[in-house]
This record gives structure tokens, C-alpha cells and sequence, in this order.
């Protein structure tokens, strides 16, 4: 397959405008900059594909091209920032099923390719149709459409005898000269669902992580693509992403202390959940004029944001809180463990929205020193994040993640729905504590009540 | 390609992806992830070339030449747009904020 030079040398343009614009994403300052260019780049490399000589069915990929960029477009202008998560995964299921869709139209007409280049096919079909499945399952996790974690019974060795089978029947037809169209069918089928197989066991707590390594697998599926159409954009943009995207999922699994073994191989479901010491003691409960009281005549404030406070859309009233308070003198800042909200860096991106500036939000590290100065820590909608047992409790789940010291301050207040435990079922040991105090009620109208009994402290 | 040709450039577009991102802070993690996903969105001009070249008179391959260039716009365009929307959201405040990990 050849390509004329203009086309290898937009190619290679595109290619190194899309490393500058990762360079570029991985600043605040720049990160606008980056996705722009990148976006520019991906335009430009559409456009002079249509330049590659004996390009057919010119119609038909015009319709294809116009109904995906427009359903997605639509769909990623209209989506909720707390629902980002499963968009990105969606997206990425996406571009995996479009590898694993490459390799079966090669594999259909049966172009004989070498030995490697069989065998990248093979493997670039699999981790697609992988990531394109898992996504999906993430997905359908994240969006609530599946609620339970399906652990099959002997779940690891149907996810070793189910890999083996996979790549069994892709390498025979991989290296035949003209595979049938039946074995192609069965080598998709196995291909999905291990990817499903994969992922259903896992938890919503993990599947950040999850959704990461599938980005990643999907860029080194595109990758392998790459070498099979001999197209060195597609290669250089595809392993970048796999290799950054393991890179990041290393990031994230590092910052919740899970290794990604224990993600894939022992996830965390209801029954481990249940591992860890009973909690004793009871949940005392505060009213809104006492939390308002506590802030508003405290010297400092550390607020603790959680994905419930996002879902409940409470950011808005919280920043309007987090304002009054520091009128009235109160210091202010927000703390965000690295997996708040759904996927690392989420909490930032709802604050942002609310109009949080970025110089009042502080990282783990940053901040865990100062709650023990804090007068109060408010925890809104966060929950396994706090949980002292993390230190303490070695039998527990999650003991050894790192969290954010909020039972350090003088005072905590959790804003919470009920008593239910939290997103990964731990009981929370925070709110037992004699120094924690329970406002109940939902985020919005909490913060909401609390807001007003501050003005009239005021007035 | 030549075999070790795509070895070399395997190898050196590795190392270029890890380099790249490995001081980026916590609070680009998130738009990092989807601005990576965008950038395999690329994806769609391999799917432009397998259904380019796949035969007019065989139905089949149209049909997954066309699902092909479908996804791999769909997932260029969403995502680009989710992680525009999110990088819009950052404003500069005035202290810098650090904690690479």
C-alpha cells in the first residue's frame, strides 16, 4: 500500500502535532492549547486521507463519518459533567470496536499478510474488541444500567481458559490463507466476551482504573493497526496513548494503593466488602444552625468533596458557602483525594465548574498536615475517602489506601443522605468518632440550610 | 514495514508517551485520560483505508468497513468535545498549582 508524499508528510505533521498537544494537555496553563491543536491535527489527517490514490465507497464513508462525528458530538455537548466517566469510556469502547472492526475486514478478505503481521492483527483485533466490550460493561456500571457485580464461579480460570481459547482460534486464523467465515464469527464472539467477562466482576470503586487501562489497551490495539495498514500516524498516535495511558493507570491504581492485579484478579465486591472489624459506637446527629455556628465562628475550614455532593449538584451552594464563610474571615479550602468524584482529577473538573478558582483546591499531600489545625473538616458526599480504618484496620478492604486526614480536625461534619455505607459497602469508622457530628439531609438542601442560618448569624 | 523498522518505532513512540505525561498533576488526570482517548481517535483513518480498499460488490465488508469508520469518528468527535469542555472549565488562579506525583 502506498501512500503519495503529501499524504506521509501530512501524516508525520499529524503525528508530531499530536505529542506537542499531549505535551501540551499535561500543563493547566497549556492544556486548553493542546486540545486544540490535537483537534486540528485529527481534521488535517482526515482530510488528506480522502488524497490516498484508489480510495473507494467515498459515499458511504462520508455518511459514516458524518453520523458518528454528529451522534457524538451531540451526545458529548449535551452529557453532564458528573456523568464524564462513562462518556470517556464510552467514547474508548468506541475506538476500540473500530480496531477490532479494521482487523475483521482484512481478516474477511483474506489477504494473506507475513508472519508478525498476522499476528499483530490478531492481537490488535483481540485488545480492541477487549476494550470495546469492557467499555461497554464500564458504561453500563458507571450509568447505573447495571447495579450488581457479577463474579462467575471460578472466575479466574474461566478468564484464563477464555483468553487461551481466544488467541487459539485468532493465531489459526490468523495464519490461514482464507479463514472461514464461521471461525472469523466465533474469534469475536470469545473475543467480546472476554472483555465482558473481564470487567463485570469489578466494582464501581476500581473502575476508574479500569476505564484508564482500556484507553490504554485501545490506543496499542490502534497501534497494531498501524503496522497491519503500514500507516506510521496511526502507529505513533496509538502506542503514545498506550504507553501514557499505562503510565496513568499506574498514576491512578498507585493513588487508591490497589495494584492492578488485585483490580483484575481480586476485585473488590460485596463479600470482601464485608472483611474488617465491626464498627462500635453511634452516629450523633447536628442541626444546620450548629454547623453553620461551628464554621462560621472557626478560624479554618477544610471542605472534603465527594462524588454524592457532585450527584446531588450541591458544588454551586458549596462555593456559595465556602464565599459567605470567607467574607466573614473564615479561611477556606477545599481538599481532594486523588480518586474523588469517579476518576482522578473528576472532583477538580465539577468544582471547576462551579467556579471554584484552582488556587482553593489542594491535594492530598498538599493538605493532610493541616487538619489538625482545622476547626472543621465538612464532608460532603465523600465517604470511603475518610475512613480512618484505611490506618488502622488491617483486615479491612481498603486498609493501606492513602486517605485525607478529616477525623484530625477539631470538628467534623458529614453531610450525608442516610446511614447507608458508602460506594464500595466499607462501614465508615469517621463517623463514630466523639469528634463527628452527622448532618443529615440531602447535599443541596443542607448546604441550602446551612447557608441561611450563616446570613442570619451575620445579620 | 520492515520488521525491525516498526520495532524501532514501537520503541521510541513508547518512550515518547511515558516521557510525556509522566509529570502531569492530579487535576489533569481526568481531561489527560479523555484527551489520550481523543488522540486514538485516529483510529478513523485506518477505518477510512480498510473500507476504502474493501471491495464495492461485498456486502459484508461495506457493513463492517462502514461500522469501522463510524466508531472511529464517533470517538474522535466525542472525544474531543468532552475534553474540551473540560479543559474550558480551568481558570488560572494565582498560585500554581503542583503536586505531580
Amino acid at each position: 500500500m502506498t501512500y503519495s508524499g503529501l499524504v506521509s508528510a501530512a501524516y508525520f505533521a499529524v503525528a508530531v502535532v499530536f505529542i506537542l498537544g499531549l505535551k501540551a494537555m499535561s500543563s493547566p496553563v497549556t492544556a486548553r492549547r493542546g486540545i486544540v491543536w490535537a483537534g486540528f491535527a485529527m481534521i488535517a489527517a482526515t482530510v488528506v486521507t480522502f488524497f490516498i490514490p484508489n480510495l473507494q465507497n467515498i459515499g458511504l464513508m462520508v455518511l459514516a463519518i458524518v453520523l458518528g462525528a454528529g451522534v457524538a458530538w451531540w451526545s458529548g455537548k449535551t452529557v453532564k459533567m458528573t456523568d464524564m466517566p462513562q462518556m470517556v469510556a464510552i467514547y474508548n469502547g468506541m475506538g476500540g470496536g473500530a480496531a477490532a472492526a479494521i482487523a475483521a475486514v482484512e481478516l474477511v478478505k483474506g489477504v494473506p499478510h507475513g508472519p508478525v503481521t498476522s499476528t499483530l492483527l490478531i492481537l490488535g483485533a483481540i485488545i480492541g474488541s477487549v476494550a470495546f466490550s469492557g467499555s461497554c460493561v464500564a458504561y453500563a456500571k458507571l450509568q447505573g444500567l447495571m447495579k450488581k457485580s457479577i463474579t462467575l464461579p471460578q472466575q479466574n480460570t474461566i478468564n484464563f481458559f477464555l483468553t487461551l481459547l481466544t488467541f487459539g482460534i485468532g493465531l489459526t486464523i490468523g495464519y490461514a490463507d482464507s479463514p472461514g467465515g464461521f471461525e472469523i464469527f466465533l474469534f469475536f464472539v470469545l473475543a467480546l466476551a472476554l472483555g465482558a467477562v473481564l470487567v463485570m466482576p469489578i466494582g464501581g470503586a476500581d473502575m476508574p482504573v479500569v476505564i484508564s487501562l482500556l484507553n490504554a489497551f485501545t490506543g496499542l490495539a490502534v497501534g497494531f493497526k498501524g503496522f497491519v495498514l503500514d500507516n506510521p500516524a496511526l502507529i505513533v498516535a496509538g502506542i503514545i496513548v498506550g504507553a501514557a495511558g499505562l503510565l496513568l493507570t499506574q498514576l491512578m491504581a498507585k493513588a487508591m494503593n490497589r495494584p492492578l492485579k488485585n483490580i483484575i484478579f481480586a476485585p473488590i465486591t460485596g463479600d470482601a466488602a464485608e472483611g474488617g472489624a465491626e464498627v462500635e459506637g453511634t452516629m450523633r446527629e447536628l442541626s444546620a444552625l450548629d454547623a453553620a455556628a461551628l464554621m462560621r465562628y472557626g478560624q479554618k475550614v477544610i471542605i472534603v468533596p465527594g462524588y454524592g455532593m457532585a450527584v446531588a449538584g450541591a458544588q454551586h451552594k458549596v462555593w456559595e458557602m465556602a464565599q459567605l464563610l470567607e467574607e466573614g474571615g473564615v479561611e477556606v479550602s477545599f481538599a481532594i483525594h486523588p480518586v474523588a468524584g469517579r476518576m482522578p482529577g473528576h472532583m477538580n473538573v465539577l468544582l471547576a465548574e462551579a467556579g471554584v478558582p484552582y488556587d482553593k483546591i489542594y491535594d492530598l499531600e498538599e493538605i493532610n498536615a493541616d487538619f489538625g489545625q482545622a476547626d472543621v473538616a465538612l464532608v460532603i458526599g465523600a465517604n470511603d475517602v475518610v475512613n480512618p480504618v484505611a490506618r488502622t484496620d488491617k483486615s479491612s478492604p481498603i486498609y493501606g489506601m492513602p486517605i485525607l486526614n478529616a477525623d484530625m480536625a477539631q470538628n467534623v461534619i458529614v453531610v450525608k443522605r442516610g446511614r447507608g455505607a458508602g460506594y464500595s459497602g466499607i462501614e465508615n469508622a469517621l463517623f463514630y468518632k466523639d469528634n463527628c457530628r452527622m448532618l443529615y439531609g440531602s447535599a443541596q438542601e443542607a448546604v441550602a440550610e446551612v447557608i441561611g442560618h450563616v446570613k442570619a448569624l451575620e445579620a | 514495514m520492515e520488521g525491525f523498522t516498526a520495532l524501532y518505532i514501537f520503541m521510541l513512540a513508547a518512550f515518547t508517551g511515558y516521557e510525556v505525561i509522566s509529570r502531569v498533576p492530579v487535576i489533569l488526570h481526568t481531561p489527560l485520560m479523555s484527551g489520550s482517548n481523543f488522540i486514538h481517535g485516529v483510529v478513523l483513518i485506518g477505518g477510512m483505508v480498510a473500507l476504502g480498499k474493501a471491495d464495492p460488490d461485498e456486502p459484508l465488508q461495506l457493513l463492517i468497513g462502514f461500522i469501522a469508520v463510524f466508531l472511529g469518528a464517533a470517538n474522535a468527535a466525542g472525544g474531543y468535545v468532552v475534553t474540551e469542555r473540560m479543559l474550558g472549565m480551568f481558570k488560572t488562579g494565582d498560585r500554581k498549582q503542583g503536586g505531580a506525583q
